[in-house]
Parts: C-alpha cells; structure tokens; sequence
C-alpha cells in the first residue's frame, strides 16, 4: 500500500530538482504528514489556540524555548561565536531566575535577543553538505545533513533530561506530556504560516521545499548570506511599468549581462562567473555579534 | 537685500530639501510609513483581524499596491519565460499574479497580533538606485524575523519589487514554481494554473 504510493510518486516526477532526487519518496511523505496533520495535529493546535488564552500561550511557548537556549549556546561555541554563546547562556540563566522558569522572556528586554541555532547548522558551518532533501514522518521538511543535526538535538531535548535527574515517580508520563505540549504549541505557533501557505503555494510541496533550503541558507549565514552565484538568472530584460518605463539603460545593462549561468546545453558560456564573496568576512561579522551593533537603541 | 537673500535661500532649499513630493520620499521612510499606517489601521478594525478578507483586499490595494511594480516582480518571478511570454500572456500573467498576492498579503495581515516592528538604518549610499529596506518583527520567545523590501527608483517613486522574509524571498521562491508550471504545462498552462488558484481562493472566501 505504502510502496505503492511510493512507486505513483516516483512516476509523477517529471522533472527533477536536483537537491531533491528522493521527490517520489518525499511526496509520499509530505502526503502523509498533511493527512495526520489535517486529521489530528491541526485540529488540536487550534482546539489549543481557542481554548488558551494569549498571554498562557505566549508563557508556554516563552518556557520551551528557554528549555533550547543552553542547546543553542552549545551550538554557538561549536561554530566558534563565542560572544552569541555567551548571550543565550545569558538568557537562560536570566530567564530561568527572573523569568519564572522561562515563563517570561526577560532577557530579550535586556538586550539579549534570542538566536537560532542548531546542529545541522552547526554541521553546515563545518562544511557539511546539506544532502538531499528530505520530508521526515510527523517532522516535515529537512535534508539529509539537517535530519542528522536533529538525531544528536535529540539527546539534548530537556524535557528527555531533566526528569531523569530529579527521578520523579512519574518521569515517564512528565517526559511524553510534555513534548506532547511542546508538539501542539509548535504547530499552534504555524497555524497563520500554514494558512498563508495554503493560498499562496500553486504546488504546496516545492514551494515549502524551496523556501526550506532559503530558510536555512538564511540561519546558517545569521542572516547575512552572501548573494548566490546563481542570482544573474534573472530576465536579460526587466521591464518597468509601462508609466514608469525607465527606459533603454536598463534593457542595455541587461544585455551586457549575457545568458544566465543556468544556461541550457548549446548556449554559449557566461562572460564571467560570480564567485561567492569570502566567508570569512561574514564568519567575523557574526563573531562580532553584529545583533547588537545593527539594532536601533529603541 | 535682506528679504531678497531670504527668498532665494528659501527657494533653493525648496529645490534641494526631500521634503516635498511624494517621489522623493526615502525608500526606508517610505516603508516605515507605509507600514505604520497599515499597522494603524488593522490595530483599530476588529474586522480585519477577525479575518474579514474583503476589508484586508481593500486595505492592501489602496495602501500598499501603489508601492509595488508587479510587473517587475511578474518578470523576475518569470525569469528568461518572460521574454517567450507574448505581450498579452504577459499582461494576464501580472494580473493574475497580482490578484494571488495582493489576497496572501491580505490573509498575512489579519494575522497581526501587536508584534513590534523595527526599522534598521538603510545601510545603502543615497545615491543607489536599487535598496534593501530591512525590518525585524519581534515576538517575546522567539527570534526576530527579518522582512526585507527589495526597492528600485523608478520616475514614479521608489518601487517594491521582492520581499523577504526570514530569508525566503517571494520572487525567488515563485519563480522556481513557475519555472516547472511552465515546463509542464507551458505559459498557457501556467496562466490557467493561476486564475484557477485564484477563484478557487474566491470561491473560499465567499
């Protein structure tokens, strides 16, 4: 039965993305993830929604993510920021004292704004290809590379951890409800993005493929990634709004720019290659902790 | 000579200051302002953020459309498919993606809940025809997320043509759509596959 709706997803692909060669499989999955999503998951992020008021929802959702702030220190130190590590150590002891157990994000009111970190961009920032694309069972989205960051984050999931120190009778049933909780809080926390992604998407399935790898490119570089080698395949000739027509300079310096770099078999070569600006540049920017320097003093 | 120097200066400050027309307006105050008075207005209407989808249409179109060059955005979504588009498959193609974005763009806002926005400082000279305008949305827990406008110099002002968020910029991430829609199915395919996903939303909303 599974097999077969392996086998009619591999079959429809008829033209493949290359970091996606598993699309068949993938398809199956993502289909089955949309089909617990829709029958349990959904349903009950939004029974949560109706039922918590705002201020409890934003308590709960403060106090699991207080729970990955060490985690994402960690991540920080193995990528060598050094300064950002010390920040969210920071924010958790903050959090953890006067925030109420991390009922209350106090620390970003303090100028510790929270990150995020996690093993598969500690990975990709050791150089680690991300893989191919991969739709994880009840997970969603991932690569290969980032599937792997997610088997280590497992082992250092608190909610796993911190019952077995304290041996509660019932450490067990503490461990489940809770990442049963923090489950249904992460999906209520997608509800508007899931919404949007309905009406926005012509095939669901590769637009939040495609938007997963810019996200992640995006995490990995702290949010200043370089532009990519591939961005001259935009139009030889952009035009403007017919009022608005800036005329033949911009048609002309579309021209300079020769074919895209895409270009297909049989078309000449690009004149020049754009070559990714160095990392280092940017590995020093996000040691500085650029956070602090770029945001306004509100 | 005194009066007269007065209303010389006067006249050359008129000249040279940015104040006055609206094409002269900076790209990053243009969009502070824009989204201030957006924010405004979906703050005192309990229909919009109830989801009332037909008030939320009419906000977008008369507040933010003017600031955007779809046509751009079509061409850039299109990538080298826009030059094989003819002039009339090009003009269905902005209309139709228009009517898709204009009616997301919507639905995004009647999802706003009181998070705060700032506003970085444009880090582009002045005299750059083509800025990033950055801004940050805060939410107590979670990290802020970056929405980045793309905006070109037109005779008309300054033009939206992308916008990012959170490192996932819509042109981008259309294009790779449209990009396999038109393999599949060809630029009339692709046109159809639009004007369904819009009455089908239609439809939806009722």
């Amino acid at each position: 039965m599974l097999l077969a709706a392996v086998l009619a997803g591999c079959a429809s692909v008829s033209s493949p993305d290359p970091r996606d060669p598993w699309e068949g499989m993938n398809r199956a999955t993502f289909e089955f993830n949309d089909a617990v999503d829709r029958a349990v998951l959904k349903p009950v992020a939004e029974g949560y929604r109706f039922v918590l008021p705002e201020i409890v929802r934003t308590g709960i959702r403060n106090f699991f993510s207080n729970l990955q702030d060490p985690w994402i220190a960690l991540n920080q130190l193995l990528q060598g920021k050094v300064e950002r590590a010390l920040d969210d150590a920071s924010r958790f002891l903050w959090n953890s004292t006067f925030g109420l157990g991390g009922v209350l994000d106090v620390a970003t009111d303090m100028r510790l704004p929270k990150h995020n970190e996690d093993f598969g961009q500690t990975l990709a920032v050791w150089g680690v290809d991300s893989g191919p694309y991969f739709v994880i069972p009840i997970l969603g989205p991932s690569t290969v590379r980032d599937a792997a960051g997610i088997v280590v984050a497992t082992q250092a999931y608190l909610p796993w951890q911190l019952p077995k120190w304290l041996d509660f009778n019932n450490r067990v049933t503490w461990q489940w409800s809770l990442t049963g909780l923090d489950l249904v809080q992460t999906r209520a926390n997608l509800l508007d993005a899931t919404n949007l992604l309905e009406e926005a998407a012509l095939d669901r399935y590769a637009f939040i493929r495609d938007a997963y790898f810019q996200r992640r490119r995006n995490l990995i570089y702290d949010g200043n990634p370089p532009p990519l080698p591939a961005s001259d395949d935009k139009p030889a000739a952009v035009p403007n709004d017919p009022q608005t027509d800036a005329g033949a300079p911009a048609i002309e310096a579309a021209q300079r720019e020769g074919p895209p770099a895409t270009a297909q078999p049989g078309e000449a070569a690009p004149p020049f290659r754009l070559v990714e600006p160095q990392v280092p540049a940017d590995a020093s920017d996000a040691l500085s902790n650029d956070a602090h320097a770029v945001a306004p003093a509100p | 000579m005194n009066l007269f120097l007065g209303i010389l200066i006067g006249a050359l400050t008129a000249l040279f200051a940015p104040a006055a027309p609206a094409e002269d307006v900076a790209p990053d105050v243009l969009v502070k302002t824009v989204t201030e008075e957006v924010i405004a207005i979906i703050k005192q209407d309990k229909d919009i953020q109830t989801g009332n989808t037909k008030k939320s249409i009419t906000l977008v179109e008369e507040k933010v459309l003017p600031h955007f060059n779809f046509t751009r955005m079509t061409a850039l979504a299109m990538g080298v498919n826009w030059r094989k588009a003819t002039p009339e498959q090009q003009q269905l193609l902005v209309e139709q993606f228009r009517t898709l974005l204009v009616r997301t763009y919507s639905t995004a806002l009647s999802a706003y809940r009181n998070q705060v926005i700032d506003f970085k400082p444009l880090r582009a000279p002045a005299a750059d025809a083509d800025v990033v305008v950055r801004s940050e949305v805060k939410q107590s827990g979670t990290e802020p997320v970056s929405i980045d406008y793309s905006l070109e110099k037109t005779s008309g002002g300054w033009k939206v043509y992308d916008v990012t968020v959170g490192g996932v910029s819509l042109v981008t991430t259309y294009r790779d759509a449209f990009a396999s829609e038109v393999r599949n199915a060809g630029i009339e395919g692709l046109i159809k596959a639009l004007a369904e996903k819009n009455r089908k939303l239609e439809t939806k909303a009722g």
